[in-house]
């Protein structure tokens, strides 16, 4: 985890929100009749970026590798589908916090479950508990089984009788997509700033020294979760706005395995690497999928290599090209958990983005 | 129900489940010797399937197949331990988890590509291609004995194996401390080789002779795989004797599941392991 990112970080980061936020504006030169399409996709980049790094507090700060966030994801969906009135738009100041909140009731529940197991047997409980609710959703009768469910109208922001954000329009929906992902990014800096992030990150260092010191990690692995669960469901809810439909593929463990992909490909443990991570890994595939039938074959390959030959993601070459130093976590954290001081520095830098 | 129809049920429960503890066992040994995670496994099961029914189809002896597909298996998994796993053994889990999921994307695609999308089905071999009559209206496939009977003896070889030769104790010890073991002079790289291209291969033969029972379709490693994981977490990771038990219980728990509770029975062994959670976290064998 870092504190504060190189310059070169920020600059970056401005520039490419400020080309993808002014798409609206050139869109149509560069890509004529295929503009809408484009927008179409940035949208759901956005939206992915949101769910990636929703992912990263889990896997990239914590250390908790989970193989079943797309449970959330749509669990957000199919909340949004089965709430919706049929035949009139439902409002979001209600279908917002709805939606957070069964979120974070389901991700209280499964948290007490799996909260207490650690590395492959996390994946695992995760990945199963995932399953779970996508054969339930997929078999049950009230939730449309393996066609899904169509959301007829997108909720409306509305105050009184007077409208907002027409969320109808694609380009207002585009912004309001951005606004939530910048909303999320911030808090999540935030967070991971604020001493509960780094207690957070004394626990993937080393948890049971957190423990020594008195910490209760459990709780505060737990809390990470809902926070990271209800993160992934606003990012489902907003997919399930842009489709028109919840699916149960939404919810399988190929969705938490592509999520958990786009988080390697931009670099984990960085909040702002797996927005890089979804935006490479829909460029990629919108590439294959033009390029062959069978792109998975490409796909995998393309994930095969990543992960042996850029483990620390896009991002880990913008922060630390090989033979920079990266920047130290808070003194006293490091002065408590005891590793910088006395352990070897370069041991010590490579964990960091690595594991 | 009457107790014929039970009895059906029973057998075929633990038929289930013997099937499950094959593929398991390899998910588990491969995890407890090695600390891999292979998410693939379940594809090597589907592969077993399509050789044994391509093989079965070009030479019409599905016996002679499985003696063709079985080295085809082994030498499947010592390329991938080769190639691919050779640099994951100090990494993260996460990597494991991904490098492995690459593999089921693109062994998922090959699948496509050789035999295509349709489902297939295998005729059950001569000479087990009968029935035993149980009631006037029941009766049992003499195959699905047939394969009861092969994994029984499969675990048993299993456990004699790890029980009782050298190579057994060097395993056992290779799962409680591998640097102590490599610092004896044995030969972890070679035994990590070993050990992957036999638990692939239980795992691809498993698909072999379950071909005649099951219909053969892209995909089907997957919700296996995932199956696969509830036993081994509820067994404890690691654990032969746990991958047996929890095999039998869910092979039982989702064949009585879809007689008695259809509408949940997707369910019940996510539930079952759930419960195992509360009480056991580490799983009931570990």
């Amino acid at each position: 985890m870092l504190h504060s990112y190189p310059k070169r970080v920020h600059f970056l980061l401005l520039a490419l929100t400020a080309i993808v936020a002014t798409f609206p504006l050139w869109g149509k030169a560069v890509f004529g009749g295929q503009a809408d399409f484009i927008l179409e996709k940035l949208t759901l980049m956005l939206i992915l970026a949101l769910f990636a790094m929703s992912l990263d507090l889990l896997v990239g700060i914590v250390g908790l590798v989970s193989l079943g966030h797309a449970l959330f994801f749509g669990l957000g969906a199919y909340t949004l589908a089965l709430a919706s009135p049929e035949f009139s738009p439902a409002s979001l100041w209600w279908m917002l916090p709805l939606v957070m909140a069964v979120a974070a009731a389901a991700a209280l529940g499964v948290g007490l479950l799996v909260i207490r197991t650690k590395g492959i047997f996390f994946i695992m409980t995760t990945l199963a508990f995932g399953q779970m609710l996508y054969y339930l959703v997929s078999t049950s009768p009230f939730t449309g089984g393996t066609d899904g469910v169509f959301i007829m109208f997108r909720p409306s922001l509305a105050v009184g009788e007077t409208s907002l954000l027409n969320l109808d329009d694609p380009y207002v929906f585009f912004y309001f997509c951005l606004g939530v992902l910048a909303t999320g990014y911030l808090f999540l800096r935030w967070l991971t700033r604020s001493y509960f992030g780094q207690v957070l990150d004394g626990i993937h260092d080393n948890e049971h020294r957190m423990q020594a010191l008195g910490y209760a990690t459990h709780g505060y692995k737990l809390i990470a979760f809902v926070i990271s669960g209800v993160l992934a469901a606003i990012a489902g809810m907003l997919a399930a706005m842009q489709y028109g439909f919840a699916n149960p593929a939404q919810l399988g463990w190929h969705t938490s395995g592509e999520v958990l992909m786009m988080l390697i490909l931009g670099g984990m443990g960085t909040v702002f690497g797996p927005i890089l991570g979804a935006f490479a890994y829909e460029i990629l595939l919108f590439l294959y999928e033009h390029l062959t039938t069978h792109w998975p074959i490409l796909m995998g390959l393309t994930i095969i290599v990543a992960v042996l030959v850029l483990p620390r993601g896009i991002a880990g070459l913008i922060v630390a090209p090989p033979g920079k130093a990266e920047p130290s976590k808070a003194p006293w954290l490091r002065r408590l958990v005891g590793k910088g001081a006395a352990a070897s520095p370069p041991e010590v830098t490579k964990r960091r983005v690595q594991s | 129900m009457d107790l014929a129809f039970f009895g059906v049920q029973l057998l075929n429960g633990l038929q289930y489940g013997l099937l499950l503890f094959l593929i398991a066992s390899g998910l588990t040994l491969i995890f407890g010797i090695m600390g891999i995670i292979n998410l693939a496994h379940g594809a090597m099961y589907m592969i077993g399937a399509y050789l044994v029914y391509d093989l079965t189809q070009r030479l019409g002896n599905f016996w002679l197949a499985i003696l063709i597909a079985i080295p085809i298996a082994i030498l499947l998994g010592l390329i991938i331990e080769r190639l691919f796993l050779d640099t994951l053994y100090k990494r993260d889990h996460l990597y494991q988890v991904l490098l492995t999921f690459g593999l089921i994307l693109v062994l998922n695609e090959a699948q496509r590509i050789i035999w295509g999308g349709d489902v297939h089905s295998v005729s059950v071999p001569a000479p087990f291609d009968a029935s035993l009559p149980l009631t006037d209206n029941l009766q049992y496939s003499v195959y699905r004995l047939f394969v009861m009977g092969v994994c029984l003896a499969l675990a048993g070889v299993i456990y004699w194996v790890i029980r009782h030769t050298r190579l057994g104790i060097i395993i056992r010890a290779g799962a409680v401390d591998r640097d102590m073991v490599e610092g004896l002079g044995i030969d972890v790289r070679t035994l990590f080789t070993l050990i992957f291209s036999v638990g692939v291969a239980l795992t691809a033969f498993a698909g072999m002779i379950a071909a005649p029972l099951t219909s053969i379709a892209p995909g089907m490693g997957d919700s296996i795989l995932i199956t696969c994981f509830v036993v081994v977490v509820i067994g404890g990771i690691g654990s032969i004797k746990g991958a047996f038990w929890g095999a039998i219980l869910i092979g039982m728990a989702e064949t009585f599941g879809s007689v008695l509770i259809p509408s949940l029975a997707s369910m019940v062994i996510y539930l079952i392991m759930a419960a195992v959670l509360l009480v056991k976290p580490r799983g009931l064998f570990a």
